[in-house]
């Protein structure tokens, strides 16, 4: 038995010097924390959506950093859990991060407690708590182009369109099929307004987490017979609900799904059974003719320097990542413009630059997201910057735009957010901030 | 040679009855106190504190309480996630509804609605035994699960399901650097672990390993198996509530039901399991164990390729942490099934013969 204990005390002492390396610092460089997962039943989309952030960084390096200052960055693997994922931020903290991107709904709850003490931005393109775009109360999140409200508006506009008014929404059935987590809950508040202002019914079916049993759920919507389906799914759940929607018989035109549930791991492998699904998009769609990808090709992956597949460049998570990228990497620019060009940046100093973000069409162009993208500003009060979004629809080879241009309703958005927002406010004893802290 | 009791005797009832017996126990343990107390706050970084340290005092709370219930009265439970879910939003409920609840009283009464819950979920042991109780206790995870995800009375309405606590104090002092919170979980662990020790050397103890041991013997002698089990769930329960009122108050801050899924019963289950049954020490080691294990390894193993100049990606170092971690679970319970605590104990026995092995 010696032997094992001999062994024990081995490890106990090395998981002090090991603690000791990864604790070391580097100086000059700008780091940039990447929590992702690729492992698990969410591993097929937080794969792409990884390998994007990373590239958009190699790029930035590749070009010389920010002003002169090079972007430093290191992964840790979260497996879309909680607590591993507070578990990986609070080992990249000591690294003064520029701002965290967390990749998932629940870690984001989590670390909104934390954040504000460590003073650290939490940047959440695309997910995160819906009310947080709401900078007075929510001083250090940024939900910027688009939280799931602007998603759960926008995908009932396009109904409503299809239908031919929101009058014609009258009796109509809605079912939302969601993921049973802070995630999937998040758009139930927007579309019960919606469903009270415009008579519709509005029927909520949760599916236990990762998702891959959903015959009891799809069983219901085949008894209900909702006219539309609203998925609000991640991973390996959207893939299995449009398997499902296909065995029940259940119209794939009549299924919308939310930005996270609209990319090609979730059709791939149901190819044609999920033509005409359609999903709604956070701005971007996939865009492999866009600029920015053919720079990844020729500057990234040409050298082999690409960190994923060279064939999932332009897809719809890869340019999400891109995206969030790009989007915190001006932040820091943003943060250099006021405090000192080519000086490496705190996480204070990069939630000034988030918050007083500008990314004008010609800015967005010139980074290459011309197509992509529409101007983000973002500002003391409004976090979001942003709220656009397009319907595309799988046509059982690729994703293809068949809306134009949609902008979340401000008259149903604004009240809900503040509502949300103060009742927080209030919990937590917090102020809203006044015109003098926006200054600052 | 340094550990003998030698010469050590007993003059009164008070001095053979004591924790500790043999004196160089007392001197060790004092030392351990001092340096988890003074010691660690001097040496440990903020990320030891909030990502090893805390979660192992919250744990290790949780899987004595198991372990009462489990190695103690042998009682095969794996609806130690619910009482930790129960504990969590009973004390959330008393903390957010009551206004100026001060937090003690607050993990208290949380653990006291764990009480509650698992005296409920425990009557089915007067009946079914084993693995049928384990099962039976299984229901009590998934029971729980719906009710915090579904009535929406529990999470105060959120929107979201998530619900979160902030401006913690005690006495006045606040709760928010990493270092007063662990010690105030480092305090509370000390309080209950030494209650429990002191339960489980005095009658009820005794009254527990007995139904464990052989249930009908137990009845025959005059021991009464339903208030026995009963308090054993009772005592368990309240324990693992307020563990899980610290996980979600101290360590999380903010929660969703799924912070108490299926995964840590069985989380649990293996600290008691692996750590040994029937033994408070167990419930550190085995809590050691699975909590900082599979943290080491993931940070340990990148720096271990890099020794040898490879770099490994990130997929790779998670899943050799599970492959790493799941050997070692099995390699421990062929060599050695009664836990940690065992290689614990026979460790000292041979301080105690050591130059002369016999």
């Amino acid at each position: 038995m010696q032997k094992s204990l001999l062994l024990l005390s081995a490890l106990v002492a090395s998981l002090g010097m090991g603690v000791v390396t990864q604790a070391q610092a580097q100086a000059k460089e700008q780091f940039v924390p990447v929590l992702s997962y690729r492992t698990g039943p969410y591993a097929p989309n937080g794969t792409p959506w990884a390998n994007g952030f990373v590239d958009y960084l190699k790029l930035v390096n590749s070009k010389g950093g920010i002003n002169g200052v090079k972007i430093a960055y290191e992964e840790c693997e979260t497996g879309y859990d909680t607590a591993r994922s507070v578990e990986c931020y609070e080992r990249l903290k000591s690294k003064n991060p520029s701002f965290v991107q967390t990749l998932s709904t629940g870690a984001t709850f989590a670390i909104t407690e934390k954040a504000p003490g460590d003073k650290i931005p939490v940047l959440t393109v695309g997910y995160g708590r819906s009310e947080s775009a709401d900078g007075a109360v929510f001083k250090w999140n940024f939900p910027i182009a688009g939280t799931y409200w602007v998603a759960a508006d926008t995908i009932m506009q396009a109904i409503a369109k299809k239908e031919g008014g929101w009058d014609k929404l009258k009796g109509k059935k809605v079912a939302l099929v969601y993921h049973d987590s802070p995630f999937g809950k998040e758009p139930i508040p927007l579309l019960q307004e919606r469903a009270r202002n415009h008579g519709f019914e509005l029927q909520l079916l949760p599916v236990t987490p990762p998702g891959v049993e959903q015959k009891a759920t799809w069983l219901q919507v085949r008894q209900a017979k909702p006219d539309y389906v609203v998925l609000w799914g991640w991973g390996v759940m959207n893939s299995t609900a449009i398997k499902e929607a296909q065995a029940t018989g259940y119209a794939r035109e009549k299924m919308y799904g939310v930005w996270w549930a609209g990319a090609e791991p979730d059709v791939k492998d149901v190819a044609d059974g999920a033509k005409g699904y359609n999903a709604i998009t956070i701005q971007h769609g996939a865009e492999p003719n866009s600029d920015i990808v053919k720079t990844m090709l020729t500057q990234i992956h040409a050298k082999g320097q690409g960190t994923g597949p060279k064939e999932e460049v332009g897809q719809v998570l890869y340019l999400r990542g891109v995206m969030s990228a790009m989007i915190g990497i001006e932040g820091i620019r943003s943060a250099q413009e006021r405090f000192g060009k080519g000086k490496v940046v705190t996480g204070e100093q990069v939630r000034w630059g988030l918050e007083n973000l500008n990314l004008t069409q010609a800015k967005l162009d010139a980074l290459g997201f011309k197509g992509v993208m529409r101007p983000i500003s973002t500002s003391c009060m409004d976090h979001m910057g942003a709220a656009w979004t397009r319907i595309h629809t799988w046509n059982g080879k690729a994703w293809e735009f068949t809306s134009d241009w949609m902008q979340a309703d401000e008259q149903i958005l604004k009240p809900l957010v503040k509502a949300t927002a103060d009742k927080y406010a209030a919990e937590k004893k917090l102020t809203r901030r006044t015109g003098a802290d926006c200054q600052s | 040679m340094f550990y003998r009791e030698n010469g050590q005797f007993k003059t009164s009832y008070q001095a053979d009855q004591q924790i500790f017996p043999i004196m160089q126990d007392r001197w060790f343990i004092a030392a351990l106190l001092l340096l988890a107390f003074v010691g660690v706050p001097f040496i440990a970084s903020d990320y030891m504190f909030s990502a090893i340290l805390i979660p192992f005092v919250i744990m290790a709370m949780a899987a004595l309480g198991v372990n009462i219930l489990v190695g103690y009265c042998g009682q095969i439970s794996l609806g130690s996630g619910a009482f930790m879910a129960v504990g969590a939003y009973g004390a959330y409920n008393f903390f957010a509804r009551i206004p100026g609840m001060p937090l003690i009283p607050t993990l208290i009464l949380g653990g006291l609605c764990a009480t509650v819950f698992g005296i409920l979920f425990g009557l089915p042991s007067l009946r079914v035994r084993g693995l049928y109780l384990a099962v039976a206790t299984l229901a009590a995870q998934f029971f729980a699960d719906w009710m915090f995800l579904r009535i929406k009375w529990f999470t105060l309405d959120t929107p979201s399901g998530s619900v979160s606590v902030s401006n913690l104090q005690v006495f006045g002092m606040p709760i928010e650097s990493d270092l007063s919170k662990y010690l105030f979980c480092l305090s509370l662990l000390c309080v209950v672990a030494l209650l429990a020790k002191n339960l489980v050397r005095g009658a009820i103890g005794r009254e527990w390993m007995a139904i464990r041991d052989m249930d009908v013997a137990a009845a025959v002698i005059g021991i009464r198996p339903m208030y026995a089990k009963l308090s054993a769930f009772a005592v368990s329960s309240f324990i693992i509530g307020m563990a899980g009122a610290l996980w979600a108050f101290i360590y999380l801050g903010s929660w969703e039901p799924s912070a108490f899924s299926v995964d840590q019963s069985f989380r649990l289950l293996f600290m008691v399991i692996i750590g040994g049954m029937g033994s408070i020490m167990g419930g550190f080691l085995g809590a050691a164990f699975i909590v900082v294990l599979p943290i080491f390894l993931n940070q340990f193993l990148p720096v271990f390729a890099a020794w040898f100049g490879f770099v490994i990606s990130t997929t790779v170092v998670s899943h050799t942490e599970l492959m790493i971690f799941g050997a070692l679970i099995v390699w421990f319970l062929i060599v050695e099934p009664h836990g940690l605590a065992r290689l614990w104990a026979i460790g000292k026995q041979k301080m105690r013969v050591w130059p002369f092995p016999y």
